[in-house]
């Protein structure tokens, strides 16, 4: 188990290595290293020097998401509207509807829970064009307690219908979003971490496609299929899981909407158990979504791993990863408890 | 800028918009029987200034309902499209007979607009408190598209109770978004009484005028100071939001429904109907306070 107390990008640096990636091609040569939130606004900013619809949107959040970067670079196409999340919302909507692509980011706890029916009434149901980012979900917030966790935004907002419902695993999967997301159609909700997320991805990943889950490794006594933050963790937990004789399969299931139904379809008929993992409730979230696909499926062993609907403790996130089992460590255990695999 | 053909406004007087006014009405009724139910009272609260807006004042090209340069129209307060839906039908942006199944399983015309399904809807409303920021945010891409359109936004005056409102108001001073027109219908009641023992909504102009707008208080019926106060407004710019207080009556047009707690939503049958219809066909008589 991790130290309580040690930042998350320590604790994950000594796990690198073991991550392997077959197809990742680079895009327009992007250096790997930044982390989600950090690229975010400079991100923007290399898009919107070629679209000059694409305006960003922050409530008093600038520094937190970085798109203080973009404002830097284009301020007549930055809007702080202070803190009035819904306001920024359903004004971005107004815009969309006169032809602008706006990118929005404020905490997920205050656009996917505060803003909700913003989301839904404005951008998702006349589907306009609005990219809602939502960093420091889950319980990245830390000690700032259950106000500043989001682990019930994936649930909402996968009820909305015509919303894409993405999460990002980390910086180079962020730009292959963002680069995807400026003409894609209808509204867009973009589930980030804290901007300390692992490197999954060592390139932009050139075949990242919404909708359509991303195999990371492959095997057949086991497939974890995990979204946002801990695709890194289900990465190395598989490695480990792996020590002990039996095969693995990674889906980073980035996209939880639409949801890659042929994929879990897939790993329920060619491998032996699903573990699905989020850092989020369990009630309503990946899990759930996975589940209502296995449920029309032959039975196998399944197991729903994140926040067992409770509201989290507060304490540094990288003891919180590790008290719920969300780091490396908790996701191997849990992975061998569902194979019945002693440690 | 050249303005596309529109439809034809040389005759415009104030006795042509009281006929339309009127029209409006009318038409709420016919509507209001189609559906088996309607928000008649908050719609007829609006005839003048719904009259006044779209065959009067607003930029617009029925024939182009997506002209970019286009003045846009956020109605808030969502339930009054019972009242907006024929102007439009008669403006051309569609037939008529398109009203003939309102509400009717699979119509495009329900209770709230639904911008996707309806030409001449610039936005999709019917939960309060939203329609401010969606206008704001049409605004500002007015300013950042470099158009020199007017984003315009009525509102309710119960709908004042929600938050986002407020947000939006701040908002629209701080950025100084003079495209930004609101006119609030101020008909008095909303669904459990009278705004101001519900959830008061006044000092109504000071508390806009504190956030930073230019407000105008008006009566809300009398379309000569409504057309005076549309022409006024200033063009989109830097400059101060623009707030049109309409001093209205909930239900005008039919006395037994004027400032009645009895009529925000329902049929209207027999009798009722009947004496409704004869009497916005004899127009609009003086308002007078049952309290007087």
């Amino acid at each position: 188990m991790s130290a309580a107390g040690q930042d998350q990008s320590t604790l994950f640096r000594g796990d690198e290595g073991e991550l392997r990636l077959k197809d990742a091609k680079s895009v327009r040569g992007t250096p790997a290293k930044a982390m989600p939130a950090f690229i975010l606004g400079e991100e923007l900013a290399d898009l919107a020097e070629a679209d000059p619809r694409i305006v960003v949107a922050t409530a008093d959040l600038a520094n937190s998401s970085r798109t203080r970067d973009f404002a830097n670079s284009h301020p007549e196409r930055f809007i702080d509207f202070g803190i009035a999340e819904r306001n920024m919302i359903t004004a971005a909507a107004g815009m969309a509807s006169c032809g602008l692509v706006p990118y929005v980011a404020t905490f997920a706890s205050f656009a996917g829970i505060l803003a909700a029916e913003a989301i839904k009434t404005d951008c998702a149901y006349p589907r306009m064009p609005v990219r809602i980012i939502a960093h420091h979900s889950g319980i990245s917030m830390g000690f700032y307690g259950t106000s500043h966790h989001a682990t019930e935004d994936l649930g909402m907002m996968r009820t909305i219908a015509d919303l894409t419902v993405v999460c990002a695993a980390d910086a180079n999967q962020l730009r292959a979003i963002l680069r995807a997301s400026v003409d894609h159609p209808g509204a867009m909700y973009i589930r980030l971490g804290r901007g300390r997320d692992a490197e999954v991805y060592s390139e932009v990943p050139q075949d990242f496609a919404f909708g359509k889950a991303t195999m990371l490794r492959d095997g057949t006594d086991l497939t974890i299929i995990a979204t946002g933050s801990q695709v890194h963790a289900a990465v190395v937990a598989a490695g480990r899981v792996a020590e002990t004789g039996v095969t693995v399969r990674v889906l980073d299931m980035h996209t939880i909407k639409p949801l890659d139904e042929a994929a879990i379809r897939a790993a329920a008929r060619e491998t032996g158990a699903i573990l699905a993992v989020e850092e989020h409730n369990v009630v309503g979230g990946l899990g759930s979504a996975v589940a209502e696909v296995l449920v029309d499926e032959d039975r196998l062993p399944f197991r729903r791993h994140g926040i067992l609907d409770e509201f989290s403790l507060i304490g540094p996130p990288a003891a919180l990863y590790a008290h719920y089992r969300l780091d490396a460590d908790g996701v191997t255990a849990v992975a061998k408890e569902l194979l019945k695999i002693a440690d | 800028m050249a303005e596309p053909e529109q439809f034809d406004r040389r005759n415009l007087s104030e006795a042509y918009l009281a006929e339309r006014a009127k029209f409006i009405r009318l038409e709420t009724l016919r509507l209001t029987r189609i559906a088996g139910a309607g928000h008649y009272s908050s719609t007829f609260s609006a005839a003048e200034l719904f009259a006044a807006l779209y065959y009067g004042h607003l930029r617009l090209d029925p024939k182009n309902p997506n002209w970019e340069d286009r003045d846009r129209f956020v109605l808030s307060k969502g339930h009054a499209a019972i009242g907006l839906y024929p102007i439009l039908a008669d403006l051309g942006f569609y037939p008529p007979s398109k009203l003939d199944d309102f509400t009717r399983l699979g119509s495009a015309f329900g209770d709230h607009p639904d911008m996707k399904k309806i030409p001449g809807i610039d936005f999709s409303s019917g939960s309060l408190g939203h329609g401010l920021s969606i206008a704001l945010g049409m605004a500002l891409a007015g300013r950042l598209t470099g158009r020199d359109y007017r984003a315009y936004c009525m509102l309710g005056d119960g709908e004042l109770n929600e938050g986002q409102i407020w947000e939006a108001a701040m908002a629209a001073g701080h950025f100084q978004l003079q495209g930004l027109v609101g006119i609030v219908d101020r008909n008095q009641l909303s669904i459990d009484g009278p705004t101001e023992k519900v959830m008061s909504v006044e000092p109504l102009a000071d508390r806009f005028t504190a956030f930073g707008w230019e407000v105008h208080r008006i009566d809300g019926h009398d379309l000569s100071a409504v057309m005076a106060t549309l022409s006024a407004l200033k063009p989109a710019g830097v400059g101060k939001p623009q707030m049109i207080i309409a001093d209205t009556v909930k239900g005008r047009g039919v006395k037994y429904m004027e400032l009645s707690l009895d009529w925000h939503v329902g049929n209207l049958v027999g009798a009722d109907y009947d004496d409704a219809w004869a009497e916005i066909e004899g127009g609009l008589q003086p308002f007078v306070r049952e309290d007087a």
